[in-house]
């Protein structure tokens, strides 16, 4: 039992990773129907900014809490600002001029812009992985027993924590904002979104920017939970991710959320009592399985063949 | 497929004013963009400076900030400015020339009638026999002219050959019945792994394996298909991707068949159909009263990879005009009608990932006999979008369009590996390699924006109706 609800634990937090690369993924697959293949990659870079700016800021365990939080919320701030514009421009660049080209030809863009991603960074900051000394290492006993005790970290519950109050944020911006309402549109229909004035261009771009700005955030999570990157983690996360959003039904935006915790509590059980090797495996299948019995995925609405 | 929005030609998205635009040129008006002069410079220098200040919040921090192990191991930031000012520098003027020089001719010539691509004469005409003969006589062509070189040339070309075979037959899948598969590389590290273990395991000689490993290779295929051909699009590449990741950790992990990362090494040679290339009695050399040469096996090598590769052109050139061939091809323009027209998709679908998953092993196979040595990490997803790259690159279902951009993307990945002219302009640090991949991935997104269709886009549907000679849908959903 006590093992059983630390891996629950540990599997909310991975989950939320998860989750906030995933609203990236059914955001602009909802609106534009492509898989942004470079978005992992983004979250990467994301995790690369916040590790500059944690170490330009010189950030450390011996800070006083309220600094730490700040400074915290800072890094978290400046990520997502630069990230986003990292986001912008793969759009900008590699999406928006084959906008209405052949089914193909953004994959193939998008592809070829996680690859230049992943070298680039590699090549300016180097293939060595980069580790970050833990800065916030305290945590809470819950319940247990003297044998196994059943902890939650602060880290923990700053990503899970995080993670809750910008799903929340997103929800309202979808809902209560104009920009939200534009956004619901043009992911029903862009032809009439934009012969009713709404500027579908634009939209697009907000899109990734929100995307990228979440991605960012993960990205400073899983910095912090894990405490090292390299420039490939984001190929294996963005599969992840993006099987989370399939998981959760593509294009919904709850779902997404859902389907990361999902996925991360699949991920972590699944180490914690068949095979660490095969976790990864374990994550695949499920995609494929999902998409086998569920097409939409959980809470996406069924895809109408039209002719 | 075709129900895509995204493939329908219309311009679902032009910019605002865009209608206004067309109006007024119907009209015979001036177009509002024909500002005076110096507003337009203005204009074009405000422009600039933002792609610059973009430049410079993607560059300040990941490439002016650099992390280095310090002293005590813990990383430091070193500040290195430098490159941040030249990036910036490069895209600002960049960008100054385009919008003052080249975007303001092109939108004016905008309303030229046909686009380049269509005034160029057709390549293929002559192309197709000129690579041909080149690729015939290269090895006869390299030991005579540069024999120093010759072997490491030929073995560039044994791999530019393999990833040919390797577009053609991912060709199949893409190009003729337009299924996206992002997992191709699975097929083909099924088809090495098959022969490295039979041949160590059994010790059967290559010849048998082959078949074997195409066999594989093509049931995996299947077992593949079987559940997910009902996927559509998007959906079919994700679970494609899944798949290829699933082999390859499969491969990775079940280290009492496969041993794991440590792969398998002293594969067998392939031998000239059971002549061994070898200097002693009974070897190929000797057999032919040849002086050994240790380039015989390399030109086998290169000769044998050009066969098979030419063996996948021809029986997919020829399988375009079977039933299934044109089924294949009914099911790329639209899978509705198709499937109401009495044609079993999922059949049709199963045979194509069939044949081009055997293809593949067919390929693996003589990679596991060239390298002699394997390991999962041969077949990451990188080869998979290579692969994919260059067939859609090359044009999804042209022929010479696929060998084209195999020559180009991995012959320039090559050249750029020993390029000295380079160093003479970067300076004597300046190495190349390390920007191989970052060219490769630019030059794939450079292309794709160009020509989305690809280098090679001027196939026709293979049948027509006598007194249709232009399908109005043909370039609307070609490829799709």
């Amino acid at each position: 039992m006590e093992y059983f609800s630390q891996q629950l634990i540990n599997g909310l937090t991975l989950g939320s990773i998860y989750g906030l690369i995933a609203i990236g993924y059914t955001m602009v697959y909802g609106i534009i129907g492509m898989v942004n293949f470079a978005h992992g990659d983004v979250f990467m870079v994301g995790s690369f900014i916040a590790l500059i700016a944690l170490l330009v800021l010189g950030v450390s365990a011996a800070m006083p809490i309220a600094m730490l939080v700040a400074v915290l919320i800072l890094v978290i701030l400046i990520t997502m600002t630069l990230t986003s514009v990292w986001g912008w421009t793969v759009e900008r660049i590699a999406y928006r001029p084959l906008r209405g080209s052949f089914r193909l030809a953004p994959l193939i863009t998008a592809i070829g812009m996680s690859i230049t991603l992943q070298n680039f960074v590699q090549l300016v900051q180097g293939a060595q992985v980069k580790a970050l000394p833990s800065i916030a290492s305290g945590g809470y006993a819950l319940f247990g027993t003297d044998r196994f005790m059943v902890r939650i970290s602060n880290i923990q519950i700053i990503i899970i924590g995080v993670t809750a109050l910008l799903t929340i944020g997103l929800a309202l911006l979808i809902s209560r904002t104009a920009i939200g309402r534009s956004q619901r549109a043009c992911e029903q229909d862009v032809r009439m979104a934009a012969l009713l004035g709404v500027n579908v261009d634009h939209t697009i771009s907000l899109t990734f920017v929100i995307g990228a700005a979440l991605a960012a955030v993960g990205g400073v999570m899983y910095l912090l939970y894990y405490g090292v990157i390299d420039f490939y983690i984001g190929f294996g996360i963005g599969i992840k991710a993006f099987t989370a959003a399939v998981l959760g039904g593509i294009g919904s935006f709850p779902g997404a959320v859902l389907g990361g915790l999902l996925l991360g509590l699949i991920e972590t059980y699944w180490s914690a009592y068949f095979s660490v090797e095969y976790k990864d495996v374990a994550a695949f299948s499920i995609l494929i399985v999902t998409l086998i019995f569920l097409p939409s995925g959980l809470l996406g609405r069924p895809e109408v063949e039209k002719v | 497929m075709a129900d895509d929005p995204a493939l329908q030609p219309t311009a679902d998205f032009r910019p605002e004013g865009a209608e206004v635009q067309a109006e007024a040129r119907q009209a015979g008006l001036p177009p509002r963009s024909a500002k005076p002069v110096e507003s337009r410079s203005i204009a074009a220098l405000k422009d600039a400076a933002i792609a610059a200040f973009v430049a410079l919040a993607l560059s300040g921090p990941i490439v002016g900030l650099v992390m280095v192990p310090g002293p005590s191991k813990a990383l430091i930031v070193q500040q290195r400015w430098v490159p941040v000012a030249a990036i910036v520098a490069i895209v600002f003027i960049g960008r100054l020339l385009l919008n003052l020089f080249v975007w303001n001719r092109a939108r004016q010539a905008a309303t030229q009638p046909r686009p380049l691509a269509q005034r160029l004469p057709p390549i293929g005409a002559f192309a197709t026999p000129l690579l041909l003969v080149l690729a015939v006589g290269l090895p006869i062509l390299v030991i005579y002219a540069v024999p120093d070189q010759s072997r490491y040339i030929l073995g560039v070309g044994t791999l530019i050959l393999t990833y040919i075979m390797l577009g053609w037959g991912l060709n199949i899948v893409v190009g003729l019945a337009g299924l996206l598969d992002l997992g191709y590389v699975a097929f083909y590290a099924i088809g090495a792994y098959s022969y490295a273990l039979i041949s160590t395991e059994f010790g059967w000689s290559f010849w048998i394996c082959l078949p074997l490993a195409g066999l594989f290779a093509a049931a995996f295929g299947v077992m593949l298909g079987f559940p997910v051909l009902r996927l559509r699009g998007d959906y079919l590449a994700i679970v494609t991707l899944a798949f290829g990741e699933i082999i390859r950790l499969v491969l990775l992990n079940w280290t009492q068949l496969t041993k794991g990362p440590a792969g398998i090494n002293q594969i067998p040679r392939p031998s000239f159909f059971g002549l061994p290339f070898a200097a002693g009695p009974g070897g190929f050399s000797e057999t032919f009263g040849l002086a050994y040469s240790p380039n015989h096996r390399i030109v086998f090598l290169y000769y044998l990879i050009l066969a098979m590769a030419l063996i996948t052109s021809v029986v997919t050139i020829r399988i375009r005009n079977l039933p299934i061939g044109r089924a294949w091809e009914a099911l790329r323009y639209d899978e509705i009608a198709s499937r109401s027209l009495g044609i079993n998709t999922t059949n049709v679908k199963l045979a194509a990932f069939a044949i081009g998953a055997m293809f593949a092993g067919f390929a693996g196979s003589f990679f596991a006999t060239r390298q002699g040595f394997i390991s999962p990490e041969s077949f990451n997803f990188m080869e998979s979008a290579t692969i994919l790259a260059i067939v859609v690159l090359g044009g999804a279902g042209s022929q010479l369009g696929v060998a084209i951009a195999a020559v180009v993307m991995i012959g320039g990945l090559e050249a750029l590996r020993n390029l000295s002219l380079l160093k003479s302009v970067f300076g004597e640090n300046f190495d190349p390699t390390q920007y191989r991949l970052l060219a490769f991935g630019l030059v794939m997104v450079a292309i794709m924006v160009w020509r989305p269709r690809g280098l090679v886009s001027r196939r026709r549907p293979s049948v027509l109706l006598k007194d249709l000679k232009r399908p109005a849908t043909d370039s609307a959903r070609q490829a799709g």
